[in-house]
């Protein structure tokens, strides 16, 4: 645990804190006790009221670090692979990324019936972005932070995807994506869609209007808001049982058990979450897809 | 204060309930499904998992939000 003379709800709150860089007002009064200078400053937050007082003009460092660097992980990794395919058989790390990439095509294959060549690629990436992000999960949960915060670092939270920010951000790129097929392949039949159905008359069309882009907003919210509740949950059941570790050495052991029974659990989830959105991203574009 | 417990103990509750029958229905299906046309069985699970998946999403956000309620928003009382 960082820190020794921690409460159960300050530990709990350390770590759902991101490490966020920001711009604090000027007159401010830091943790230090030193003053904001006038016309604000850029820093990187100690504590939760500055974080706080930054408001909307924020940035989470760790979280951008994780999920682009990952992104990058996973795009030179996969690369590799690709350049070291061949007809023979394949072996070790090649076996696995041919497995995926495999899978993946055959749920676009299934579930995507447009014509459309950046669905698998789009799908894949996704798939194995969402899943890197989540993986890092499974990682203990003290280990990463307060490795760093040994060296400085006050907040740092490895999970990309228990940010809400990553996650919807995800999900408008998906929502955006939608717009644009929507536009592209039905052209003025998307208005029509919105405006006549389920009540083809145009007296309903207010009506209409109204049901269905509710119904269109739905989509790119669930979507990033339940991969985000699924991995904080978990992040957060995880940070629960380490706060075991506080109440004596009696407690070790049985939290140790539980903290491994919980990340067996978790693989599944993590690759089921990362799955689903994959899975609804196809979905949600094949229907952007159909033209009536 | 205390008030803040009870919510959690219906948040959890509830979502639990709600996602239990919901799955029940589900993997009974399965089963039915996978015993009248056993060649079709993987591909029901996929489906299957899916399915679960997006219900079992609702309870475990509930649990999340709730653990929270009790050991941050309130955490004089849990203990």
């Amino acid at each position: 645990m960082a820190g020794e003379n921690q409460t159960v709800s300050e530990y709990i709150v350390h770590h759902l804190t991101n490490m966020t860089y920001g711009e604090l007002p000027g007159g401010f009064e830091r943790h230090d006790g030193s003053i904001i200078s006038e016309g604000g400053a850029w820093v990187l937050a100690r504590s939760g009221e500055e974080v706080a007082a930054m408001g909307f003009n924020a940035i989470h460092v760790d979280s951008m670090l994780w999920s682009v660097g990952l992104g990058i992980l996973f795009c030179w990794f996969f690369r590799r692979m690709a350049l070291k395919a061949s007809t023979d058989v394949p072996t070790g790390w090649l076996n696995a990324v041919e497995v995926i990439v495999s899978f993946v095509d055959n749920t676009v294959r299934d579930t995507f019936h447009g014509h459309n060549k950046m669905i698998a690629p789009l799908a894949l990436t996704i798939f194995v972005w969402v899943f890197l992000m989540n993986l890092m999960d499974l990682l203990p949960v003290d280990l990463i932070p307060y490795t760093l915060s040994l060296m400085g670092v006050e907040y740092h939270k490895i999970v990309a995807s228990t940010d809400p920010n990553i996650t919807m951000g995800m999900a408008l790129g998906v929502f955006i994506l939608m717009l644009y097929y929507s536009i592209k392949v039905k052209g003025f039949g998307f208005a029509k869609e919105l405006s006549m159905t389920p009540f083809n008359h145009w007296l309903f069309i207010p009506v209409n209007l109204f049901m269905e882009v509710v119904g269109l907003l739905a989509k790119p919210f669930s979507l990033g808001l339940r991969l985000f509740g699924n991995m904080y949950a978990g992040e957060m059941i995880f940070i629960l049982i380490a706060a075991l570790f506080s109440a004596g050495l009696v407690w070790a052991i049985p939290a140790g058990l539980l903290q491994m029974a919980w990340a067996i659990f978790h693989i599944l989830i993590i690759t089921l979450q990362a799955f689903i959105f994959m899975v609804l991203t196809i979905v949600y574009l094949s229907m952007a897809h159909e033209d009536h | 204060m205390g008030l803040i417990l009870v919510a959690a103990a219906i948040m959890m509750g509830l979502g639990g309930l709600g996602a239990a029958i919901g799955v029940g229905l589900l993997g009974g299906k399965l089963i039915e499904g996978s015993a009248r046309q056993p060649e079709l069985a993987p591909k029901l699970q996929v489906t299957f998992f899916l399915g679960a998946g997006l219900v079992d999403a609702i309870p475990i956000i509930g649990v999340g939000i709730a653990m929270y309620l009790i050991f941050v928003v309130a955490p004089g009382v849990a203990v």
